[in-house]
């Protein structure tokens, strides 16, 4: 008697809650993964789709053409990553320290106008920025004049020396508001008690900031920049919408996704190479799986955190 | 797993659709085509010519959207629920499906006699013996021009290369005008209005085509070599910015009145005509020296096929020696100007731009743009290549002796050309 009594009641509801999640994330995410991943490794030989190992990815890496592709698209991705670390996230965080300043007023209406670009769509994004950058129609040309800067106006996005820089500020400009609200929530989480003992001490202004603030704001940062990392290596929708499937001009902004995109899908007369693709998306994956992993095992678990 | 719910879903639907047509005793034709600009065409003037002629077949034009077309038509013909008619597109596409099958021969249709061998290139196999699809349609490339801005500034029609950019310098010196409408942010406008253009007058169309394709040139010869140092003095005369000009910025620019001269391909003809407000001239691209033989690039852009798997083919081919006649080259022609009609017996076109352009068949040689036919096959490709390097010329990033050698070995690299 006393045996039945002590075995727990199994506990369906767990599974019962895991379950649909679980499902549609194998089906959508994880199965497409895996084909994926196996289709990088078979390829068609002489009609024939057959296992040819790591073939395509010594014609990805051995080929000088594909090479050359691949490392220009992830060279340039680098540097689509390093303008976002550099531009995005430093300004994120400014504007979180300042809506934080008590202060302020109309605080909700800065917060909600700087947040809107990230949820219209890129699509709407990539056309509003090439025409206001437009040389014929633009604002950016006319606003330019009226105070004498006309000068500096060029056009930006036909440039190969200057293409890749604009499409970066653009996403920056759309997506600045996710670092803000993530860091803007991690301001807000610091208790009140922790700053008035700075005070106290006589800490305070900048030095507050950089001392007690920033720090305690670490872990949030490193989020952003894992998230910035995740979403930039991940990126295509942007660069299709304002500079096509080509990546122009000659292949200056072509990122990983864009080269995936055109390998994979084809474009105009080029037809599309399945096992190319797959093999494109795989070394992606890779790069991605090897930043979060260092984030993940390296960074985060020396991150000091404090507990209130 | 996906792919099996696709077919599903597809045969469901194709299974359900016809279900309802099971009652009627008249054979329903359906058309594939990624055209949905001339659905009302179709609808209110191909369509009912065709039926009044031939009682018991009805026919049905389901257009899809141009950039989806290729993906859902081959899904739909692997899942056996695709149209009974198909336009094709040109070379390779439409070869592709031939081979798998998908197209029917029609080497032997009544009708086919109506059209030349270059006409049927664009869906003949390689070795020139069997066509898959009727030929409907071709665009012409050349100039359209501004005739008021023409006559305001006292210019005449360039018939040579040295006219043309004496003609382009009078209009810069004047200011009035932006001398040429081209920008190269899309890249295909380098390629397609600028290179494939003017090319032909240089490598002297099909000769120089046929012998790219045969291994006899390359792409660094002096013919291929030329239109890209032609190309690179435009830069001069493009409007502020053309670096970033898109292909409706183009559009505009040159409809507005603001540009001059309009390097076009003959299908912007119905558009310009309802939106520009002045009168428009057109001339073919200018030749070397006065008295050289001119050659056009009169691209195959579309035909129709069969179905391989159609239950109705009798009909479908009814439909197809219709499509061959002159009677809906006349029809087509006039309700889309600018995309003119492959077939031999002379059309009668009313649009006097489209006229303009159509004459330039009788005095020049016609040829094919040089990248669509067989040397655009692998990797890397080389139409694509054309733009970035077009669009390179005219940017002055590079020297057209370094293009054209970056697309002779980017051919060269899978290239071989039979011997």
């Amino acid at each position: 008697m006393d045996e039945i009594a002590l075995k727990r009641p199994r506990r369906w509801h767990i599974l019962v809650f895991l379950t649909p999640a679980l499902v549609i994330y194998t089906a959508v995410m994880i199965l497409p993964l895996i084909e994926t991943l196996r289709q990088s490794f078979f390829n068609t030989v002489d009609g024939e789709y057959t296992f040819v190992g790591l073939g395509n990815f010594t014609v990805l890496f051995g080929d000088p053409r594909w090479a050359s592709d691949f490392w220009n698209a992830l060279r340039n991705n680098v540097v689509f990553f390093l303008i976002h670390m550099a531009v995005q996230n430093p300004i994120g965080i400014a504007l979180a320290a300042m809506l934080s300043v008590p202060k302020l007023r109309f605080n909700a209406f800065y917060r909600t106008a700087i947040f809107l670009p990230t949820l219209l769509s890129f699509v709407i994004v990539g056309f509003i920025w090439k025409l206001i950058l437009s040389p014929i129609w633009g604002v950016a040309p006319y606003l330019m004049d009226l105070v004498g800067l006309k000068w500096l106006f060029a056009p930006w996005l036909g440039r190969p020396d200057s293409a890749l820089i604009a499409v970066s500020l653009i996403s920056v400009w759309q997506y600045i508001g996710i670092p803000m609200m993530l860091i803007y929530a991690a301001l807000l989480n610091i208790p009140d008690e922790v700053i008035e003992a700075a005070e106290l001490d006589g800490i305070t202004g900048w030095s507050q900031f950089w001392k007690i603030k920033l720090p305690l704001i670490l872990p949030a940062i490193g989020i952003v920049s894992i998230l910035t990392f995740v979403g930039n290596f991940n990126a295509f929708d942007l660069i299709y919408t304002v500079q096509g499937a080509l990546a122009g001009p000659d292949g200056s902004t072509d990122i990983l996704g864009t080269l995936l995109y055109r390998t994979f899908f084809g474009f105009q007369l080029q037809l599309g190479d399945r096992s190319m693709g797959a093999t494109i998306a795989t070394v992606m994956f890779l790069i991605i799986l090897a930043g979060v992993s260092l984030y993940l095992f390296v960074i985060q678990r020396r991150m000091r955190r404090y507990q209130f | 797993m996906t792919r099996t719910t696709m077919k599903g879903l597809l045969l469901a639907s194709s299974i359900l659709g016809s279900a309802g047509l099971a009652g009627a005793q008249d054979v329903t034709l359906t058309i594939e085509s990624w055209r949905n600009d001339d659905l009302a065409i179709w609808q209110e003037k191909l369509i009912p010519a065709f039926e009044a002629k031939n009682p018991g077949i009805k026919v049905v034009f389901s257009p899809s959207a141009p950039t989806e077309y290729n993906a859902a038509l081959n899904a739909k013909l692997d899942a056996g629920s695709a149209g009974d008619l198909i336009t094709c597109r040109p070379f390779d596409a439409s070869l592709e499906l031939y081979n798998k099958k998908h197209l029917a021969d029609l080497t032997g249709l009544a009708g086919m006699e109506n059209f030349s061998d270059v006409a049927k290139s664009a869906w003949t196999t390689d070795d020139g013996k069997s066509t898959f699809c009727v030929p409907m349609a071709s665009v012409i490339h050349g100039f359209i021009y501004n005739k008021d801005a023409f006559d305001q500034l006292k210019l005449s029609v360039p018939t040579t290369e040295e006219e043309f950019f004496a003609v382009l310098e009078k209009i810069k010196a004047d200011g009035t005008y932006i001398p040429m409408a081209m920008g190269t942010k899309d890249l295909w406008e380098a390629a397609t209005m600028g290179y494939q253009n003017i090319g032909p007058n240089y490598w002297k169309g099909e000769e120089g085509r046929l012998a790219l394709i045969e291994g006899e040139q390359k792409l660094t010869d002096e013919p291929w070599v030329e239109p890209y140092r032609v190309l690179a003095k435009w830069k001069d005369y493009l409007g502020d910015g053309f670096e970033a000009q898109t292909y409706p910025d183009s559009q505009n620019l040159f409809t507005l009145g603001r540009a001059a001269i309009y390097p076009a391909g003959s299908w912007e003809i119905a558009g310009f005509n309802t939106q520009a407000q002045f009168k428009m001239g057109a001339f073919p691209p200018p030749v070397k020296k006065a008295g050289d033989t001119c050659y056009i690039s009169d691209h195959n852009d579309i035909g129709i096929g069969l179905n391989a798997k159609s239950p109705n083919a009798e009909a479908a081919k009814t439909f197809l020696t219709w499509v061959a006649s002159p009677e809906f080259a006349e029809i087509y022609a006039n309700a889309l100007p600018g995309f003119f009609s492959l077939n031999s017996t002379a059309v009668k076109m009313t649009d006097p731009l489209a006229q303009e352009f159509v004459s330039w068949r009788d005095k020049c040689k016609s040829t094919i743009r040089s990248t669509y036919q067989i040397l655009s096959r692998g990797t890397p490709n080389l139409e694509n290549e054309t733009w970035v390097a077009s669009a390179n010329v005219i940017n002055g990033t590079e020297t057209p002796e370094e293009a054209a050698k970056k697309l002779q070995e980017g051919l060269d690299s899978w290239y071989k050309p039979a011997k």
